[in-house]
């Protein structure tokens, strides 16, 4: 078999905000080491692209690092790691500032300074903002900016398909050159995985086509853990059918939810009193976090208050009183995705939203350094779990994070390939060797099963199974219609027998990342009997500190299946306390114990 | 609203074909059908081996531009109701642009075209860190701000007829972006960009066709950054030639 081989020091696998976040650092820490990115997609493709409401960092007189904290750690409902999120805090607003200087066209104040606009669950306006595109413009900014650096080599749609390890140690990676269809070793000091979340294991999702979980998988698959896999977020306004993103920033400016009565059924979940229209209160209604919001509508659809549309369930999203100004000002890619694809303009009619997945809160385990427990793996951005979340992700923490702990991983991956080297290559060529011929082997299956059947099924399962609520009983059914997915994928039909651009064969490839991504949160969510955060059992439905104020560590054993233990939280000055939002969120006992 | 819709599409697959053929498929379509779902559709139930770019269906990556009835366009924003009337609906790759399989164009020409015109913030000194923003008040932002929609998808390739006759030319995205960081008050680089842009396959090669800003999908009407470019081009030209004949060491 022709495989091609080559070295370098650094891989860094992904092209969105935190791979080229880390490749820059890489490179400016260690301009001698050659850092190879490889990214499945051309790097501006990335799912980074399409966040659009904002990237936190504390900026006003009246903000502190300290409020930050309390709001990350009270909305992931106490599993973050809080020295995590201290270093986090602390370094947003410098990583902001700096694509501030590499050009990322903030949204500005009159005076030329730059500004900030409320976000959910965040007490006082933190959130940068680049009109509703700031994840493009991050995006953009960070890929022309590493472009000024010759030591970043890119090799734009190579889609990796294993890590490769010696003695206990990653020292490379193996990929497709999806043009040729040829595999190809990749040797190196470090490797740094940045490849996103998992949104598509669900039917109705925010992401892109390409979110398929590609890195966990790869990661599981050497033994790493996957870390809170339990706790994915379900954004509270998609647009129904879809699931495209309509951000929170609809509401930070001040946009209403209302259920099919016109009704502001938020006051009824524990974030009011009623905030008045065009005087949006932080921490109170529709500036409640997304979980609560996306709970709040699965009871409103129970009850049978939700808009009946041809497109599904849902409930309106009200920017009217905004004004077409300001929705032009602030909100112009929200006004054309809603004319584009559901034919309504904000300006003159609300938006028919509900919730859809849209974040992985878990991930690869990592610890504060972005660094694997397998040496030389690093991980960062959505694939990882850092412990920055907890079980419930703030939105506009997670752009921030792909800046704060990408420039962690660059600079820790550019250490570590110095004193590491890169390996011999014969060690590797088995393992290479074998890895191909079992890609090669998918590449021919002739089996009966149907890949889009296997994975609409996947879909419909974990939306079921592993949705807003969960239950014992559903989840059991999910793991097992899993199991049963797994098998089928054995006996997988392709029909596509070549090489240039096979679309069906890489589909393939991450339909298997898929299954076990997937395998992996249906586990975990099964031995979290307790409710915290976006994790919701209808068979606990309290939090349980005793038992689970702890991460869950899911593992490949060596049948394929998954076992889960646990892992305690780092709790460093904010104990756990009730999470309180609207008027009960004002008790002073947590400032108190703050 | 409802129907079904003839989709003929160019197929070539280099390893097995030696010139493209054609294949046409029946899709069934609703108010909601995109020519992307119609081509997930294809996929998915008719021919597997249907090879075309996609991710985020919200016409913000830039993967999905082809070629809809002759025209430039982003399948994921492209409506399938939009053509009930018509016979089919025939969808071709990228016009300008090698084919690399199927619908799959090669976009590298494009992308080294982007590089050229260092698209980059530039600044005498480098990144001062420690200090606050460099100020920037919204009516300078407004200056530059629409040419930094570009999603780099390509379609204006497709539609500039002067890129279609020399590869060379650096075309609509390099130069709009070239454009975007000149007119960028926190900028220096422009003395840096000013000879691509003043060379013979800069500004000076676009001979104001404007098709680009017609397909561009999300306004960020390239003809005119590029009609910018050459105003700055004739006063960077006289400003040096003025420099030249002054006799000064400054020029």
């Amino acid at each position: 078999m022709d495989i091609q081989h080559s070295d370098v020091d650094i891989v860094i696998v992904g092209g969105g905000g935190a791979g080229l976040r880390a490749a820059i650092a890489a490179a400016e820490h260690a301009p001698e080491l050659r850092i190879a990115l490889l990214s499945k997609v051309y790097p501006m493709r990335s799912h980074t692209v399409a966040a659009e409401g904002g990237c936190a960092g504390v900026v006003q007189d009246h903000d502190s690092h300290f409020d930050h904290f309390v709001d990350t750690v009270s909305g992931g409902d106490w599993l973050c790691d809080q020295d995590v999120v201290d270093y986090f805090v602390e370094h947003a607003t410098e990583e902001n500032l700096r694509l501030e200087h590499w050009g990322c066209p903030w949204s500005r104040k009159p005076d030329g300074r730059v500004n900030v606009r409320a976000f959910g669950g965040m007490k006082i306006e933190r959130t940068w903002f680049a009109a509703d595109r700031t994840g493009f413009h991050i995006l953009h900014t960070l890929f022309q900016t590493s472009l000024n650096y010759p030591s970043i080599q890119r090799h734009d749609e190579f889609f990796c398909t294993d890590l490769l390890v010696d003695e206990g140690r990653c020292v490379g990676v193996q990929a497709i050159d999806m043009r040729e269809g040829h595999h190809m070793c990749l040797r190196a000091g470090a490797v740094i995985l940045a490849t996103g979340g998992a949104g598509r294991v669900y039917r109705y999702n925010t992401n892109g086509g390409i979110v398929t979980g590609d890195g966990m998988a790869m990661a599981w698959r050497q033994g790493v853990p996957l870390r809170d896999m339990e706790f994915v977020q379900y954004h509270p306004t998609g647009l129904p059918g879809s699931g495209i993103l309509i951000t929170e920033a609809c509401r930070g400016e001040g946009g209403l939810l209302l259920n099919a009565d016109g009704y502001r059924y938020l006051q009824d979940y524990g974030l009011g009193p009623e905030t008045p229209p065009g005087s949006p209160r932080t921490k109170y209604m529709e500036l409640g976090p997304r979980d609560r919001l996306s709970q709040a509508f699965w009871h409103e659809a129970r009850a049978g208050r939700v808009l009946k549309t041809r497109r599904g369930e849902a409930v309106q999203l009200d920017l009217r009183h905004l004004g077409e100004a300001r929705i032009n000002e602030r909100l112009p890619f929200i006004r054309e995705l809603a004319s584009a694809y559901v034919g309504v303009d904000p300006v003159t009619e609300p938006i028919p939203v509900r919730p859809t997945a849209h974040y992985t809160m878990g991930g690869i385990q990592t610890d504060i350094h972005t660094a694997t427990p397998l040496p030389g793996l690093f991980a960062v951005g959505e694939c990882a779990s850092i412990g920055l979340h907890g079980a419930n992700r703030l939105g506009s923490n997670s752009l921030a994070e792909l800046s704060v702990f990408g420039r962690v991983a660059g600079e820790q991956a550019a250490s570590h390939a110095r004193a590491a080297g890169v390996p011999d290559a014969a060690v590797l060529r088995e393992q290479v060797e074998h890895n191909a011929a079992g890609w090669e082997a998918l590449r021919e299956a002739d089996g009966d099963e149907s890949l889009a059947a296997i994975r609409d099924a996947l879909g419909e399962s974990m939306e079921r199974g592993a949705g807003i609520f969960r239950s014992g009983e559903e989840l059991a059914t999910t793991c097992a219609t899993l199991a049963e997915l797994r098998l089928r994928y054995q006996s997988l039909g392709l029909t596509d027998r070549s090489r240039v651009f096979n679309t069906e064969w890489l589909n393939a490839i991450e339909l298997g990342c898929q299954l076990d991504v997937a395998s992996a949160m249906a586990r975990a969510a099964q031995g979290r009997e307790e409710s915290r955060g976006s994790h919701q059992r209808l068979d606990a439905t309290a939090r349980d500190d005793q038992r689970f104020l702890c991460h869950s560590l899911v593992r490949r054993a060596d049948n394929g299946h998954a076992t889960v233990d646990w892992q305690p939280v780092v709790i460093t000055r904010l104990p756990p306390g009730e999470r309180h939002y609207g008027k009960a969120g004002e008790a002073p006992a947590l400032e108190k114990r703050a | 609203m409802s129907g079904s819709l003839t989709v003929r599409v160019q197929r070539y697959r280099p390893e097995e074909d030696d010139a493209p053929w054609w294949q046409s498929f029946e899709v069934p379509w609703s108010e909601d059908t995109s020519v992307l779902d119609a081509l997930n559709h294809i996929k998915d139930v008719e021919d597997g081996s249907l090879s075309y770019r996609w991710s985020c269906r919200m016409a913000i990556c830039g993967s999905c531009g082809l070629m809809v009835n002759d025209e430039p366009r982003l399948g994921c924003k492209t409506f399938l109701r939009h053509y009930a009337d018509a016979d089919e609906i025939v969808l071709r790759p990228l016009e300008n642009l090698a084919v690399e399989r199927d619908l799959v164009s090669d976009i590298d020409p494009m992308l080294a075209h982007i590089e050229t015109v260092q698209p980059w913030l530039q600044r005498e000194q480098a990144d001062p860190q420690g200090t606050g923003e460099y100020l920037q008040t919204p009516g300078q932002m407004a200056r530059y701000e629409s040419f930094s929609h570009c999603i780099n998808c390509g379609l204006c390739y497709a539609a500039c007829p002067q890129f279609g006759r020399n590869p060379d030319f650096l075309g609509p995205a390099a130069l709009t972006l070239a454009q975007r960081y000149n007119l960028d008050s926190r900028d220096e680089g422009r003395d840096s960009r000013m000879p691509f842009l003043n060379g013979e396959d800069g500004v000076w090669s676009c001979t104001f066709v404007g098709y680009c800003s017609d397909v561009c999908p999300k306004d960020v009407d390239p003809a005119a950054a590029i009609n910018q470019g050459k105003v700055a081009s004739n006063v960077n030209y006289a400003v040096n030639l003025f420099r030249l004949l002054r006799g000064g060491d400054d020029a």
